[in-house]
């Protein structure tokens, strides 16, 4: 079920274990039939812990999706709201609950997830229906275990609150789910950061273990260090287009709590016989994880490098199936036999795989990929980044989707550490006369973040930090890369260069730069109790976790797995973050678009 | 040493001792006589009250509470009505049940706690007989009414009163009765002459005990075993009926010969392996079992019987003594000519102390039938059972002694002995005064015990106890120094000061220690000022904010909210605020908590609208202000009021100095005008300017401004489809710029063909152009 958590070097799937007792235990509470009442972002996270078949086995017979109005009628005993801790959701669930049949009444149940609020429950209590529910009770899901070495905390909004809202509420979370995770996997000696929320959160966690001094679990370290990152130390690498496999899959359909939705047309069933059979119209759900074999493989190599994989693989696999025909004996035969299932799944998985590269392979070899990525590296080389570039100003012409305008103008911006006035107000002017009026705001926004600004008396620092840094590699190796530069062809992440720079030679070593990039750095120690001191073998790796506040990229983690499985790195990275992000995502949480409302 | 089988009466094949725990520390006059007397099980206090039964104010009785050891804990005179009965709560409380029903309940140190009713029933036709009786829920108390009715709770600390059904045909008091607990549920047992009931919440049933001798008319006394497993009659033809509480089964019936009604009876404890009963007459006690014979005590003085978990207590004036079955490990050693394993081991070290060889012959016998292991477990565990520490320390010796001639034998059992019974002899101490055997320390855990100590504010041995058991921190010395120093708020004649240092002292190294906790106690006994200044040294700030507000100290517990890093937190703060401050000191505080005043600008975001619009006119923040002018633009229908509230915007962009988003917005409203001329409604800027036909354009919108989108279109034919007259416009425009690019550009979209006149008057304007 959860294979993929088990095969990290951190089993990630005690995390899992225990999320999923925590529901067990509260829908047990909860007893007879029951029906869940979901907020509907929640169903995605929830995903991730438990199958249906694990609410159906505590008498869950019934899901709706949480609207205002009545509850749709159902024959159970319980209804059992799964919600958020929002003012707006409290007011659906008032008028659910008020309009329930009064003649019929059931027991009401409501689950904050992440926590339990009490601001909410005033307002509940406002509405006059705090005293209808039977439980009220919180289920502390922060960081959810996505895959053997990754958990995300499914926040989508986190970096647009922190940075544009100024409402931290998501990195209090982060801090709990770290002192839960910590509770699980023992305390984690060190901790290392860079930027404010990171200070905040370390702050927070530091706080907390004071509160919780005394109860301390008597665990075995399993994290050596924690390595806290501010998405606005790196506000460069999610803008750019990423070019591993995953990393593509996201760019171009979007993954969403582990699935992606694809075109079904390539991955129609060519049966013989059944010919002319009308194509499927549903988009075709893929659940991608490193429980697939293949895509374990593949997923984080430079897209240029999948297609030598895929056939590779190919070839593999129909010499296998060519054995059958060596196989002469029974024994042999039976031996074949029982290797098919794995077979066919392999060979399933390899053609989703190869519709799906082929699908991206139309997008990357079009003209347009091209001249944008083109434009892109010049940008991050820092080639004419002070000036209109004019690709930008022909996609605005043709009126190319906002998103990919504004990541580029972004980018620019970033790589020139600001744009002079003159060009910054002509970007917008541009933007606003061809998109419209209504994303005036939506700018306002990015200039707030730091994502667009006007230059600044200061020098621009980009070209030292690139340098200093390397974060351009002329000989990015996509096929058997050296360096985690091929995850961008050529441009190595800032935040994993971060990473990287820690494990060896140390911050020390680039302190001048760490001043040059927003906020401060630190290094915090949490006193381990005694006899929990690690002895580590020789030769056996550290194990660092890095926790991204405001999102993180698939080419960020292909990145930080190529350097887990570097020989000599020394280190092995588990990641962590508020939410998988891609640029598009991430802008389109910054965007503050009005829907005009017209008659 | 020798003597230790000297105190030993033999009864079937059980021994049964009797120890002497204390000599009671108090001074009373006329020992128990007279006195309502209750005992706590677990070696717990005794109070005493003495002539409960007079009533004139001049001559008021007198509560006393001592420990076991006698020595005075508490002594009042009592000032309330007539108490029937007195009795001990599991958390070491005193009940006193008042003949009017009411139970006053006073904690250990005579503190008076609390009172409540036992029901309008009880009070009117008062209490005849009252019972306290101990239950997985608690406490209970149980009463027989005037009436002759039953009224029960079950757990005196969540109180659901049980009125009990009638018992048929009883004329007078029942001769006696007894609460049980059976299916979880609290029962009353009734014997009405030879007539037994059993009393639930529903019904009356009558009942037999298996096997009652035949003499008995009537069951005169009756006692139900610790555990309410066991049952024990006693008839009025002095036969003891024992068997088991649900009357299924009898275990025995002994005759006692002694027909007068005794004073108490008492079950030994269930966990031995004979049950038996005590019965105590004036002068007698006498002790019954499986078997036809009794033991026989003589009493010298009035006393009464504590039932334990392992025995039974006997308190006498004087005295307080233990009886119990001899525990089987010390009964093997110490048995006379025992040859058990333990017995030989023993006698090995008696002869090693002498450096006798025959230690090693002793320790030979014992190896020889690999029994040595065994031996030593023996010794270990009789150590546990004997009261005297050299008698503990002679078989801990021996035990020490027989484990360096084996290997691999687990130390865990010798080591955690060895701790037990040094905690055991510290609060047997006569000082402390808690009598408790190993098995009952054993049930009652350590935690009960740190309690106990506490309740009797015996902080310093708490503690003690809890580093040498390396109890964890947050529940053993934290616990025990958050007692304290709740106690210590309350002492009145300290300062603030000199408390909230001696408290800060002590407590700074403990770890987990709840100091909203202390604090609130401070804030309960009316000392404000010192539960702030504890408050400060409380480390999780979230605890802090719900007593700072109680304590209307709003600033600080916002700042604590703030500081907790809990937003959740930070908002119920603000929104008590917003309800209890006037808007404008609300608005004043929020703006020295920047944290604060974000997140209450994303609830207005959502919620109130209007008080955002408040606030940033507060703060002058007019680029806010244009952006919600904006906002509320698109929210409107009305093109009037859109146009309206975009001017808003726009006063608001100039005086926030952004002149782009001002020309931008001035833009926008141009556009919308125009709509309103045209009626059409323009989605897209650029489509829109494209598709409209010059024609319409009216004077006063920006022609230029219009034309110059369809140059810079440059290239792309597709989303340029100029009509002719727009290529007409366009080259007008461009030709007025004067600007060569741009001329060229109209230039190469014309064709050859159609525009012919256009690309002359394009050529020339461009020669010009390029001159200058």
């Amino acid at each position: 079920m959860a294979s993929h958590l088990f095969c990290g070097r951190v089993n990630l799937n005690i995390l899992r274990e225990a999320a999923r007792k925590d529901l067990r235990e509260f829908l047990d509470k909860c007893s007879g039939s029951k029906a869940i009442v979901w907020d509907e972002y929640l169903t995605g996270p929830f995903g991730l812990i438990a199958q249906y078949s694990l609410l159906k086995e505590h008498e869950v017979e019934k899901m709706f999706t949480l609207k205002a109005g009545r509850i749709p009628s159902a024959a159970v005993k319980n209804i059992v709201f799964f919600v958020r801790p929002r003012l707006e959701l409290m007011d659906i669930i008032a008028e659910n609950v008020a309009s329930e049949d009064k003649l019929q009444p059931r027991d009401v149940h409501i689950l904050f997830v992440p926590r339990r609020s009490l601001l909410c429950e005033q307002r509940l209590k406002e509405k006059g229906v705090l005293n209808s529910f039977t439980n009220i009770d919180e289920y502390i899901l922060d960081l959810i275990p996505y895959d053997g070495d990754l958990l995300s905390m499914e926040s989508e909004s986190s970096f647009r609150e922190c940075y544009l809202e100024n409402d931290q509420t998501s990195l209090y979370h982060a801090a709990k789910g770290l002192m839960n995770l910590q509770a699980l996997y023992g305390t984690i000696p060190q901790i290392f950061g860079k930027g404010e929320c990171a200070r905040h959160v370390a702050n927070m966690m530091l706080r907390m273990k004071r509160e919780f001094a005394g109860s301390q679990t008597q665990i075995l370290p399993v994290f050596d260090t924690l390595l806290l990152l501010d998405r606005n130390v790196d506000l460069l690498t999610p803008l750019a287009t990423q070019l591993t496999y995953e990393g593509l899959i996201d760019e171009i359909f979007g993954i969403t709590n582990g699935y992606v939705k694809l075109p079904p047309e390539k991955f129609a069933q060519k049966k013989q016989g059944e010919g002319g059979k009308e194509l499927p119209t549903e988009p075709k759900k893929l659940q991608l994880n490193s429980a697939e074999e293949l895509y374990a493989e593949i997923r984080d190599k430079n897209f240029n490098a999948v297609g030598a994989a895929l056939s590779k693989k190919a070839k593999i696999i129909s010499a296998a199936f060519e054995e059958r025909h060596n196989a002469k004996t029974v024994g042999e035969i039976k031996q074949f036999v029982s290797q098919l299932p794995h077979m066919q799944a392999a060979r399933s998985s390899l053609a989703n795989h190869t519709s799906i590269a082929e699908l991206i392979k139309d997008i990357t070899t079009s003209e347009d990929f091209f001249d944008s990525l083109t434009v892109e590296q010049e940008f991050m080389t820092g080639v004419d980044t002070d000036k209109v570039s004019t690709y930008i100003e022909d996609c605005i012409a043709q009126k190319d989707p906002l998103i990919k305008i504004l990541r580029l103008v972004c980018m620019q911006s970033v790589c020139n550490n600001g744009l002079k006035q003159k060009v910054l107000d002509y970007y917008k002017k541009e933007i606003l006369q061809t998109y419209g009026y209504k994303h005036i705001l939506t700018l306002k926004n990015l200039e707030k973040v730091g994502l667009l600004k006007p230059q600044s008396t200061m020098r621009n620092n980009y070209p030292t930090i690139r340098k200093t840094l390397k974060l351009w590699m002329e000989d990015a190796n996509e096929q058997n890369p050296n360096d985690i530069s091929y995850v961008y062809s050529g441009y190595a992440p800032l935040s994993v260069r971060l990473t990287q720079v820690l494990a060896r030679p140390g911050w020390r070593s680039i302190e001048e730069v760490l001043k040059m990039l927003p906020g401060p750095h630190f290094e915090e120690r949490q006193q381990v109790p005694t006899g929990l001191h690690k002895k580590r073998q020789p030769g056996e790796n550290r194990t660092t976790l890095v926790f991204f506040l405001g999102g993180v990229t698939y080419a960020e983690i292909a990145a930080l797995r190529f350097l887990s499985n570097m020989e000599d790195s020394g280190t092995e990275y588990i990641i962590a973050a508020t939410k998988l992000i891609n640029g598009t995502s991430w802008i389109k949480s910054l965007m503050d678009s009005p829907e005009e409302n017209l008659p | 040493m020798a003597f230790v089988t000297a105190n030993w009466n033999p009864l079937g094949e059980a021994f049964y001792r009797k120890i002497e725990l204390y000599e009671m520390g108090w001074n009373l006059k006329d020992g128990l006589r007279e006195c309502l007397v209750a005992a706590a099980p677990y070696g717990g206090p005794i109070s005493l009250l003495k002539g409960h039964n007079r009533r004139s104010p001049s001559d008021r009785p007198q509560l006393e509470i001592y420990s076991s050891s006698g020595l005075p804990l508490a002594s009042f005179p009592w000032k309330s009505g007539v108490v029937k009965q007195l009795g001990w709560t599991v958390s070491d409380d005193l009940l006193c049940v008042q003949e009017d029903g009411t139970v006053l309940v006073y904690d250990l140190l005579g503190g008076f706690k609390r009172h409540f009713s036992m029901g309008n029933e009880v009070s009117q036709s008062q209490v005849l007989e009252t019972k306290i009786f101990h239950s997985p829920y608690g406490t209970g108390v149980a009463i027989l009414t005037g009436a002759l009715r039953f009224t029960l709770a079950t757990n005196i600390d969540d109180i659901k009163l049980r009125r009990l059904p009638e018992v048929p045909g009883l004329q007078g008091a029942p001769s006696c009765w007894a609460v049980l607990t059976q299916d979880r549920q609290s029962k009353v047992l009734v014997a009405n002459g030879s007539h037994l009931f059993i009393l639930d919440n529903t019904a009356c049933t009558p009942v037999t005990p298996p096997g009652l001798s035949p003499q008995a008319s009537s069951i005169v006394h009756m006692c139900v075993s610790f555990s309410y497993k066991y049952l024990a009659l006693l008839t009025d033809s002095g036969h003891v009926w024992m068997g088991t509480s649900n009357l299924k089964e009898k275990l025995s019936e002994v005759d006692t010969k002694i027909k007068t009604p005794p004073k108490q009876m008492a079950w030994y404890g269930t966990l031995l392996l004979f049950p038996s009963a005590v019965v105590m007459w004036d002068g007698l006690l006498i002790v019954v079992g499986e078997c036809k014979e009794t033991i026989q005590y003589h009493l010298d003085d009035d006393s009464i019987l504590v039932p334990e978990l392992d025995g039974v207590r006997i308190i006498s004036g004087t005295h307080h003594e233990l009886l119990q079955e001899v525990p089987g490990a010390c009964e093997e050693i110490f048995k006379i000519a025992s040859m058990a394993p333990g017995a030989l081991l023993l006698e090995a070290h008696k002869e090693y102390e002498k450096e006798s060889q025959k230690a090693d012959e002793y320790l030979r016998e014992i190896k020889e039938q690999s029994l040595l292991s065994e031996a030593v477990r023996q010794c270990v565990e009789a150590a546990g059972h004997e009261h005297e520490p050299e008698t503990q320390k002679t078989l801990l010796r021996a035990a020490s002694f027989g484990k360096c001639f084996l290997s691999n034998f687990p130390p865990e059992q010798f080591v955690s002995m060895c701790r037990d019974l040094r905690v055991l002899n510290a609060v047997r101490d006569y000082t402390v005064g808690i009598p408790l055997t190993h098995t009952q320390f054993k049930q009652m855990t350590v935690q009960v015990l740190i309690d106990r100590l506490v309740y009797r504010k015996l902080y310093p041995l708490a503690i003690e106890i809890c580093r040498y058991l390396k109890t964890p921190e947050y529940q053993g010395v934290s616990r025990v120094l958050k007692h304290w120093a709740c106690y210590k708020v309350q002492q009145k004649e300290e300062s603030d000061e000199v408390i909230a240092k001696a408290v800060s002292v002590k407590l700074a190294d403990a770890a987990g220690i709840s100091y909203s906790e202390i604090a609130t106690k401070a804030y309960e006994s009316g000392r404000t000022e010192l539960a702030i200044k504890l408050l400060e040294f409380e480390p999780r700030s979230g605890e802090q904010v719900p007593l700072l507000l109680k304590m209307k100290k709003s600033p600080l517990a916002l700042s604590k909210a703030i500081e907790s890093g809990d937003t959740d937190l930070v908002y119920t703060v603000v929104m008590y605020l917003k309800n209890e401050l006037n808007r404008g000191d609300f608005f004043m505080m929020l703006r020295n908590q920047p944290v604060a005043l974000s997140l209450y600008k994303q609830f207005c975001k959502h919620q109130e609208q209007d008080t955002l619009k408040d606030l940033f006119n507060q703060d002058d923040d007019h680029e806010e202000l244009g952006n919600l002018y904006v906002k509320a633009s698109y929210k409107d229908q009305r093109l009037e009021a859109r146009i309206a509230l975009l001017q808003s915007a726009v006063d608001e962009y100039y005086k926030a100095k952004n002149e782009f988003s001002a020309k931008t917005t001035e833009d926008e409203m141009r556009l919308l005008r125009f709509q309103r001329l045209t009626g059409l409604w323009l989605h897209n800027n650029l489509q829109c300017t494209l598709s409209i036909q010059k024609s319409f354009l009216p004077q006063t919108f920006d022609q230029k401004c219009t034309l110059l989108f369809m140059i810079k279109t440059k290239n792309h034919n597709k989303y340029c489809c100029l009509s002719h007259r727009d290529m007409e416009g366009a080259a007008e425009a461009a030709i007025e710029r004067r600007n060569e690019s741009e001329i060229s550009t109209v230039l190469s979209r014309c064709s050859a063909t159609t525009d012919h006149l256009l690309m002359e008057r394009l050529n020339r304007a461009k020669a010009t152009a390029v001159k200058k």
